[in-house]
């Protein structure tokens, strides 16, 4: 098991090169530093001088890949490069555009955004895998053809309009929590229980109807028919029996979200206001700080490959046929 | 096999037509993306009308009265995003003792679909109206004819012009136009599906009754009941919207005073282009890799497979806001590459389309790679390489058409997915261009509309609306295609 673990970790490394070169290209390559400094000073016409000012400043005076200047192994560490890429690897990012601490900021955030992140997850979980058990249980009634139906009309609204709609009803016109903001401690649940009921409601379109089709891929095996034969009701089939062997499928694609919960949800956050890291990806992205960005992208696929660890060994957890080898 | 030249009988009118008025075509790279796509489409069609086992799990799709219905409505939204591809800019008139040697153009860049909007477009107001108002939303001080001042809501230069005392005569105009366009409408659509249904009976060499009671009853050939139903509602909007929209402005106007129904029939164009040349894009990276990587196996897979965990596991918005970032400073620094505003945002559409093709081909490339694992271990493949068939002939005879089923529905589920993505790009601020109309802008506007007091509702809920159509048609539709062509949710 450990041997697994380990060889997966080291699995993930030439991955994280690779996205490491892949922003490195888009952010240094494909524009050159010269052409940050004129987006980030403003003005069409900034003179050659502040352009080197503002790229002293924020240390992208170095070369690219290669320091033919430096001498010994500064060949290849006084670069932007190595200042900027490989620090990441050691979860040092750097400070952003106004100067602060971006690894401080992302430790600070990450915070609200669990608070928000981790009740739509688990109790969005519960609502669409319940919606779906039900429909698995009235299949091919009139009750089964409505959820799938009104699935599908959930499915077609984008999310803006339940966060907008949402917004506007409950805290415009009935006054009962408030439209935005963030509070540490006990009192952040006023400014948190729109957010996540929305969260959750929009989700539950595309997840119960997904759940339905593993559910009535199961119901139709052999192991559920035998159940059924020997005269257990229909109840139990579908708790005991249908559920259990549906955690399966339903974990490749549960599992794998689990520590991008991290990453937060950029709309929702940006929306509420709430102080995460789903805004500050947000307002990085608006303010053109690159720097953020940059740590957002390798965070988020470090998160991404933890993840799919974690379906890996979920699979030995429910599933004893599965063997890590 | 007669029918074939007609399309190009249509191509060659549309381009002599284009030839005789004074107007200098311009081929936007979308544009020209969206007709290749058309002909791609064309080409497949005749190509499964002689293939029975290609035409059966369509024919299935279509008998589903739902899929039938959600298809008219698709028609209808394409149809208006075709002419909407066809731009091309109006010579300006000469001016006098100006020398005639050379034609000049207008810089506007205009569009079939402007052209038949005509009235909706130049009709521009101050600022906001509501949906069929008379008068401005907001109070402004204007001089009386006595040269006192007063705060008062000033009428609107266009909408509901035609009245004298909006106050009273407005309800009654409303209503009366409601219902002579509601009756035009019927009789349009009965007559049009008179003559359909005498076209089907003589087809069925049955009776025009017979025929009827058919339909009626749900037993003909093809669930023509919803088709007209869905026909039906489509042609009574089309009249209100004709009769009212040009005397009114019936979705309302914006804070710059343009016409917002306008606006919603020009972002369709957008949505269509994102969900379908993305599609188009990503298409040949997805099948090529993935039939690679699971053919060859060895060092290619790992090759293919390391490409796009890498390009999966980086998190899709902030790839595509990195990319997205890098166009904007280079279009930012090479304004001269562009003639006109519109040819800026489609270079910037064409991106965009990219990019999501980029980060959207790595699931079905993982799914074609999968699948092709299973192919080679056939009976006949193992043939076919044991009788020395070369690689290309395995791929594009035996490998191909046996995945074609999951490519296809990849390709009608993602549809939906991306014409949602779209908005929520836009209002990250990594979507279209700001000067270009879409879904996504005109939410992303009414986010500032919706804090206004009174609030401005309507353009919103005419995004929502427009949006949540094409949608809900296609997510019904691709329901319908996934049931017929997935082998594993079993036929019938």
């Amino acid at each position: 098991m450990l041997a697994y673990i380990l060889r997966r970790s080291l699995y993930a490394i030439p991955i994280l090169i690779g996205v490491n070169l892949l922003t490195f290209w888009l952010f240094f390559v494909v524009n050159s530093p010269d052409d940050m400094a004129r987006m980030q000073l403003g003005a069409k016409r900034v003179t050659p001088e502040a352009i080197e000012r503002w790229k002293v400043d924020q240390g992208y005076d170095k070369p690219l890949l290669y320091n033919a200047e430096a001498g010994g192994v500064d060949k290849f560490t006084n670069t932007i490069f190595f200042d900027k890429s490989v620090s990441l690897f050691v979860f040092d990012f750097g400070t952003a555009d106004d100067g602060r601490d971006i690894g401080y900021d992302i430790r600070q955030r990450m915070w609200p955004s669990l608070m928000l992140a981790i009740p739509v997850f688990v109790i969005g979980l519960l609502v669409t895998i319940t919606f779906a058990l039900l429909m698995a249980f009235f299949r091919a009634t009139y009750v089964d053809y409505a959820g799938v139906v009104l699935c599908v009309i959930l499915m077609s609204i984008s999310a803006l309009f339940y966060i907008i709609g949402g917004q506007y009803l409950i805290s415009k016109l009935m006054h009962l929590v408030p439209i935005s903001g963030y509070d540490g401690g006990l009192s952040a649940f006023k400014f948190l229980i729109l957010p996540v009921a929305i969260g959750i409601i929009s989700g539950i379109g595309a997840g119960s109807r997904w759940y339905r089709t593993i559910f009535l891929e199961e119901v139709n095996k052999d192991y559920v028919r035998t159940a059924r034969a020997k005269g257990l009701p229909e109840r139990v089939v579908l708790f005991k029996h249908v559920l259990k062997n549906a955690m399966i499928p339903i974990l490749t694609g549960v599992v794998v979200t689990i520590p991008m919960l991290f990453m937060g949800s950029l709309i929702t956050e940006s929306f509420f206001g709430i102080p995460g890291l789903g805004s500050y990806t947000i307002d990085a992205i608006r303010a053109q700080d690159f720097g953020i960005v940059r740590a957002m992208v390798f965070l988020g696929s470090v998160l991404y490959i933890l993840g799919l660890l974690l379906t890996d060994l979920s699979y030995t957890l429910v599933d004893p046929r599965v063997r890590l080898s | 096999m007669t029918r074939h030249w007609r399309p190009l009988a249509l191509l060659a009118v549309i381009g002599l037509g284009l030839w005789l008025v004074p107007v200098k075509v311009v081929l936007l790279w979308t544009d020209a993306l969206v007709f290749l796509l058309v002909g791609v489409l064309t080409a497949f069609v005749i190509y499964m009308r002689g293939k029975p086992h290609l035409r059966a799990p369509w024919g299935q799709v279509i008998r589903r009265p739902l899929a039938a219905a959600s298809l008219v409505v698709l028609s209808a939204y394409v149809v208006v995003g075709l002419l909407d591809s066809v731009h091309f800019r109006q010579q300006l008139s000469p001016q006098a003792g100006v020398d005639q040697g050379e034609a000049h153009y207008s810089v506007e860049v205009l569009s079939l679909l402007d052209l038949l909007t005509t009235p909706l477009r130049t009709r521009l107001e101050k600022s906001y109206s509501a949906p069929l108002a008379a008068q401005l939303y907001s109070k402004e001080t204007v001089t009386l004819d006595d040269g006192s001042t007063a705060r008062i809501y000033p009428r609107l230069d266009y909408g509901g012009a035609h009245l004298d005392d909006p106050a009273s005569q407005r309800g009654n105009d409303i209503a009366q136009r409601s219902l002579t366009a509601l009756l035009l409408g019927l009789l349009a659509w009965a007559a049009l599906v008179a003559v359909w249904v005498a076209w089907l009976a003589r087809r069925h060499g049955r009776g025009f009754r017979d025929e009827l009671q058919a339909i009626l009853r749900g037993k003909a050939d093809l669930p023509w009941r919803s088709i007209f139903a869905t026909f039906g509602v489509l042609i009574l909007f089309i009249a209100v919207t004709l009769k009212l929209g040009l005397a009114y402005h019936l979705l309302g106007t914006d804070k710059v005073g343009n016409d917002v129904l306008y606006l919603s029939l020009k972002s369709i164009r957008t949505g269509l282009v994102i969900g379908t040349l993305t599609t188009l894009i990503m298409l040949p990276f997805a099948v090529l890799l993935g039939i690679m990587a699971g053919h060859f196996r060895g060092w290619v897979d790992d090759v293919i497979q390391y490409v796009y965990t890498t390009l999966s596991s980086i998190p899709g918005v902030l790839l595509i806001a990195a990319a997205i970032l890098s166009v904007q400073v280079y279009i930012a620094n090479n304004p001269e590459l562009f003639e006109t505003v519109v040819e800026r945002a489609d270079l910037r559409l064409l991106f965009l389309c990219m990019i999501l093709g980029i980060t959207s081909w790595t699931g079905l490339c993982r799914l074609l790679r999968g699948e092709t694992l299973k192919l080679r271990e056939m009976e006949y493949i193992q043939a076919a390489q044991a009788f020395g068939v070369g690689n290309f002939k395995i791929i594009t005879r035996h490998i191909l058409p046996n995945v074609m089923h999951i490519v296809l529905i990849s390709v009608v589920l993602d549809f939906s997915a991306l014409v949602l993505a779209e908005a929520v790009l836009s209002y990250v601020g990594v979507g279209v261009d700001p000067s270009m109309v879409s879904w996504g802008n005109m939410i992303n506007s009414a986010r500032l509309e919706m804090a206004r007091e009174p609030v401005v509702w309507w353009s919103l809920i005419a995004a929502f609306c427009f949006m949540f159509l094409l949608v809900l048609a296609a997510n019904l539709f691709s329901d319908a295609v996934r049931d017929a062509f997935d082998p594993r949710t079993g036929r019938g």
